[in-house]
C-alpha cells in the first residue's frame, strides 16, 4: 500500500480525477492548500504598488492505492496535471503501514 | 396588440372623466349632502376657458363594468375640480360665497401652491431616502477594501455612524447649520421651495468684519424643538441629515482597520454636531462664504450645488487629519517608508457598493434643488451620470498606462471621483463640461492615491483622494466650467449682461432695487434688454455663457481654502484632544489578530477559516 500525495494546479483537478478514475482508483481526498516552490510565488499590483504573493493556491490530492497500481496512478496524475509551465506542482509517494475500513473493519489492501 | 387596445381604452376613460352632468340628476337633498360637484359646462362663466366638448359615449370594453358610470372607474374621476372642494353643503356662504359650488379663484390658487410645495416635499424626502441608502454603499465599499479579519468592525463603524451622527445633528448640528437659513442671501423673487415654514429658521451669529456682515453660525432649531416644528423644516432636516452622514462616513474608510471603536463613538457625535454643520452654515446656511458675492463682488458667492465641498471635501479633510493622527496600519510601510499593499478581501462587495453609491447620487444631486418643481433636475441627473461614467473611463485608461492593468478597486474610486466632482457644478455646466471635468477627476484620483501613499499616509479605501481631492476639484470646477444658464441671482447677486457690459445688482429687498431690476430685465428699449446671467466660470463662454467671470472662480477658491483651513485645524484638534480621553488607536495585539473579536465580539465570517494571507509582516 502506498499513499500518493499530489500538489497540483487548482484548475487541473477535474482532469486528474478523471485520469485516476480511468485506471480504476476508487477514492481520493482533496484539500485546498496554499504554498510555494522554487519560484517563491509571484508579484501582483494592487492600487499601483507591487507586492509578492508568497503562497499560491493549490489543490492537494491524497490517494491510497495498492502497490500494483502505484506506478500507473502516478503516471496518470503527472500526465493529467502537466501544463509545462512553472507551478505545475509535485507528487510524493509514501509507504502506508495499515488501513482500516471503518464500516466493515476490513484491514490492509482490502480496505483501500 | 392587446396592450395597445388596453391603452386606447384607458385613454377613452380618462377623457370621459371630465365633469359630467350626472350630479344634476340627483335629487336636491342628495346633491347638497355630497361634496360640492363641479359646475356643469353650461354654467361656466363667460370669461372661463372654453370647455372641451364631451367625448362621444362609447360602450365599455369590459362587459362586467357596464353598470358603472365611466367617470367612476379607472381613476377617471380623480384630479377633477371635485378634489378641490369641501365636503360641505355647496351653498354654504362661508365656503362658496357664490353658492353655486364652484371652485373660487382663491381656492384654485391655494391648491396650485399647495401642490407645488407638496411636490417639492415629496421630491426632497424621496431623494433624501436615496441618499440614506448610500450608507449601505459606503459600508460595502469600505468593508470590501479591508481585510476579512476586520470586516465586522469596519461594517459596524459604517452602521453606527448613522445613529451617532444623526443624534448629534439633531441635538445641535442642524441648528448650527440652518438656524439662520432665512436670513441668507437669495435672488430677487425667491420663495422657499419647501414652504414658508423655513422662515422659522431666522436667528444666528453674525460678525461684522471689514464693515461687512459675516454669518458664522445658526442658533435656532436645537433638538428640532417647538419653535421649528414644521414640515418644511423637518424635510430640510432629513435631507441635510443624510448628507451629514455621508460626510461622517468618509473618514471611517480612511481610518479603517485600526480605529478604536470606543473612540469612533466619540467621533460619531462630534462629526454630527460640529464640523459639517459649521462649514455647511457658511456655504448653505447663508453664512459668510455664501455672502462673498454680496460682500466682495466675488461672483455669486461660494456656489456648491450639492456639496462637493460641504459634504465631500469636508469629509476628505477630516479623513486626512484622522489618517495622520491615527498613523498607518501595522505593516503598511516598510522601515524605510516604502508602501506595501494590503489588498481588500472582497472586490465584488466593493463594486456593488459603488453602484449603490452611484444610484444614491441620483438623490444626492437632483435632490439638492429641494424642489421637484425645478425642472433643472433633469439636467442635474444627466450631468451626474455623465461625469461618473467619464471619470471611470479616465481612471481605467490612466491605470492601463501606469500599471498595465485597470485595478477594479481603482475603477470604483474613479467612478466615485467623477460623481464627487460633479456634485458642486452639476446644475451649472453643460453635458460636455460634465464629461470633461469628470474625466479630469478620474485622472486626479489615481495620482492622488499614489501621492498620499508616498507620503506615508495610509488610506485603505482612497477616501482622501476620492472625496477630499476630487471634492476640491469639484468646487473649483464650478468657477471654470459653469456656463451661465442656471443660478441667476444665486447668493443674492444678479449679474446682468448687455452688449458686453456687466451690471451687478445685489438683492437687498429694497423697493428701488426691485424696480431697477425689473426695468433692466424688461422690454423697455432704453432701460431693459439685460440678460440675467447665472453662475459663470472662467471657461464659461466655451460652453455657452455670454462672457467669462473670473470672480466666481475666486469665490470658489476662497471656499476650498476656508474648508481646508477650518476643517483640517478643527479635526486635528479634535483627534489630538479626544485621544487623551479615549485612545484613538486600537491595541497593537488586537490589530494584528483582527478587530472583529477583540473589539466587536463577533467575527464577520465565522464559517470560514481566515488565513490573513494579505497582511504584511509587522516590523
Amino acid at each position: 500500500m502506498k499513499k500518493i500525495e499530489a500538489i497540483i494546479k487548482p484548475f487541473k483537478l477535474e482532469e486528474v480525477k478523471d485520469a485516476l478514475a480511468e485506471i480504476g482508483v476508487e477514492g481520493m481526498t482533496v484539500t485546498e492548500v496554499k504554498g510555494f516552490g522554487r519560484q517563491k510565488g509571484h508579484t501582483e499590483i494592487y492600487r499601483g504598488s507591487e507586492y509578492t504573493v508568497d503562497f499560491l493556491p493549490k489543490i492537494k490530492i491524497e490517494v491510497v492505492v495498492t502497490d500494483a497500481v502505484v506506478e500507473g496512478a502516478t503516471a496518470a496524475i503527472v500526465k493529467a496535471a502537466k501544463t509545462g509551465k512553472i507551478g505545475d506542482g509535485k507528487v510524493f509517494i509514501l509507504a502506508v503501514a495499515e488501513a482500516v475500513r471503518i464500516r466493515t473493519d476490513e484491514t490492509g489492501e482490502k480496505a483501500v | 396588440m392587446a396592450l395597445l387596445a388596453l391603452a386606447a381604452g384607458a385613454l377613452g376613460w380618462m377623457m370621459l372623466g371630465a365633469p359630467s352632468a350626472q350630479a344634476q340628476d340627483k335629487p336636491p337633498e342628495a346633491a347638497a349632502a355630497a361634496p360640492a360637484s363641479p359646475a356643469p359646462a353650461a354654467e361656466a362663466p363667460k370669461d372661463a376657458a372654453p370647455t372641451a366638448p364631451a367625448p362621444p359615449k362609447t360602450d365599455t370594453p369590459d362587459s362586467t363594468a357596464t353598470t358603472l358610470s365611466s367617470d367612476k372607474i379607472n381613476g377617471g374621476n380623480s384630479g377633477t375640480a371635485t378634489d378641490l372642494q369641501w365636503p360641505v353643503p355647496a351653498d354654504s356662504p362661508s365656503v362658496n360665497p357664490d353658492g353655486k359650488g364652484k371652485v373660487t379663484n382663491d381656492e384654485l390658487i391655494e391648491n396650485v401652491a399647495h401642490n407645488k410645495i407638496s411636490i417639492n416635499l415629496v421630491w426632497t424626502l424621496v431623494t433624501g431616502f436615496l441618499v440614506m441608502f448610500m450608507q449601505a454603499g459606503f459600508a460595502l465599499v469600505e468593508t470590501g477594501l479591508c481585510r476579512a479579519k476586520n470586516a465586522a468592525h469596519v461594517m459596524a463603524t459604517n452602521f453606527m455612524i448613522y445613529g451617532l451622527g444623526m443624534i448629534g445633528f439633531w441635538v445641535c448640528g442642524f441648528a448650527f447649520m440652518f438656524g439662520n437659513y432665512w436670513n441668507g442671501p437669495v435672488n430677487i423673487g425667491w420663495q422657499p421651495p419647501l414652504g414658508q415654514g423655513l422662515a422659522n429658521l431666522d436667528s444666528g451669529i453674525t460678525w461684522t468684519i471689514f464693515g461687512k456682515p459675516f454669518g458664522i453660525l445658526g442658533t435656532k432649531g436645537f433638538c428640532l424643538g417647538p419653535s421649528v416644528f414644521d414640515t418644511a423644516v423637518f424635510t430640510l432636516f432629513l435631507f441635510e441629515m443624510v448628507f451629514m452622514d455621508t460626510t461622517a462616513t468618509i473618514p471611517t474608510g480612511a481610518m479603517a482597520e485600526r480605529w478604536n471603536f470606543k473612540h469612533f463613538v466619540v467621533y460619531g457625535f462630534w462629526v454630527g454636531m460640529f464640523p459639517y454643520a459649521i462649514y455647511g452654515n457658511w456655504v448653505w446656511g447663508g453664512g459668510w462664504l455664501a455672502q462673498l458675492g454680496q460682500n466682495f463682488a466675488l461672483g455669486h458667492g461660494a456656489v456648491d450645488f450639492a456639496g462637493s465641498g460641504v459634504v465631500h471635501m469636508c469629509g476628505g479633510m477630516i479623513a486626512i487629519a484622522g489618517a495622520i493622527c491615527i498613523g498607518p496600519r501595522l505593516g503598511k510601510f516598510t522601515k524605510d517608508g516604502k508602501p506595501r499593499p494590503i489588498p481588500g478581501h472582497d472586490v465584488p462587495m466593493v463594486m456593488l457598493g459603488t453602484f449603490i453609491l452611484a444610484f444614491g447620487w441620483f438623490g444626492f444631486n437632483p435632490g439638492s434643488t429641494l424642489a421637484g418643481t425645478d425642472n433643472r433636475i433633469a439636467i442635474v441627473a444627466v450631468n451626474t451620470m455623465l461625469a461618473g461614467a467619464s471619470a471611470s473611463i479616465a481612471t481605467m485608461l490612466t491605470m492601463y498606462l501606469i500599471t498595465g492593468r485597470p485595478d477594479p478597486s481603482m475603477l470604483c474610486n474613479g467612478l466615485l471621483a467623477g460623481l464627487v466632482a460633479i456634485t458642486a457644478p452639476c446644475a451649472f455646466v453643460s453635458s460636455l463640461g460634465a464629461v470633461i471635468l469628470g474625466f479630469i477627476a478620474g485622472i486626479i484620483v489615481v495620482f492622488s492615491v499614489f501621492f498620499w501613499e508616498k507620503r506615508g499616509i495610509d488610506d485603505p479605501v482612497g477616501a482622501i483622494s476620492v472625496h477630499g481631492m476630487c471634492g476640491c476639484w469639484g468646487v473649483l470646477s464650478v468657477g471654470i466650467f459653469a456656463n451661465g444658464s442656471y443660478g441667476a441671482g444665486w447668493g443674492g447677486v444678479h449679474k446682468l449682461f448687455k452688449d458686453g457690459v456687466w451690471t451687478i445688482i445685489n438683492n437687498d429687498a429694497q423697493a428701488a432695487t426691485l424696480k431697477k431690476y425689473a426695468d433692466m430685465i424688461g422690454t423697455d428699449p432704453k432701460l431693459g434688454g439685460w440678460t440675467d446671467v447665472g453662475v459663470t466660470g472662467i471657461l464659461g463662454p466655451l460652453f455657452g455663457a455670454p462672457a467669462s467671470d473670473v470672480s466666481q472662480f475666486m469665490a470658489q477658491f476662497v471656499d476650498v481654502c476656508a474648508c481646508a483651513a477650518f476643517i483640517l485645524t478643527f479635526s486635528f484638534l479634535f483627534f489630538k484632544v479626544s485621544n487623551l480621553i479615549v485612545p484613538l488607536r486600537s491595541k497593537r495585539e488586537d490589530e494584528i489578530q483582527g478587530l472583529d473579536i477583540p473589539e466587536m465580539g463577533a467575527e464577520a465570517y465565522p464559517d470560514f477559516q481566515l488565513t490573513d494571507r494579505t497582511s504584511p509582516k509587522v516590523d
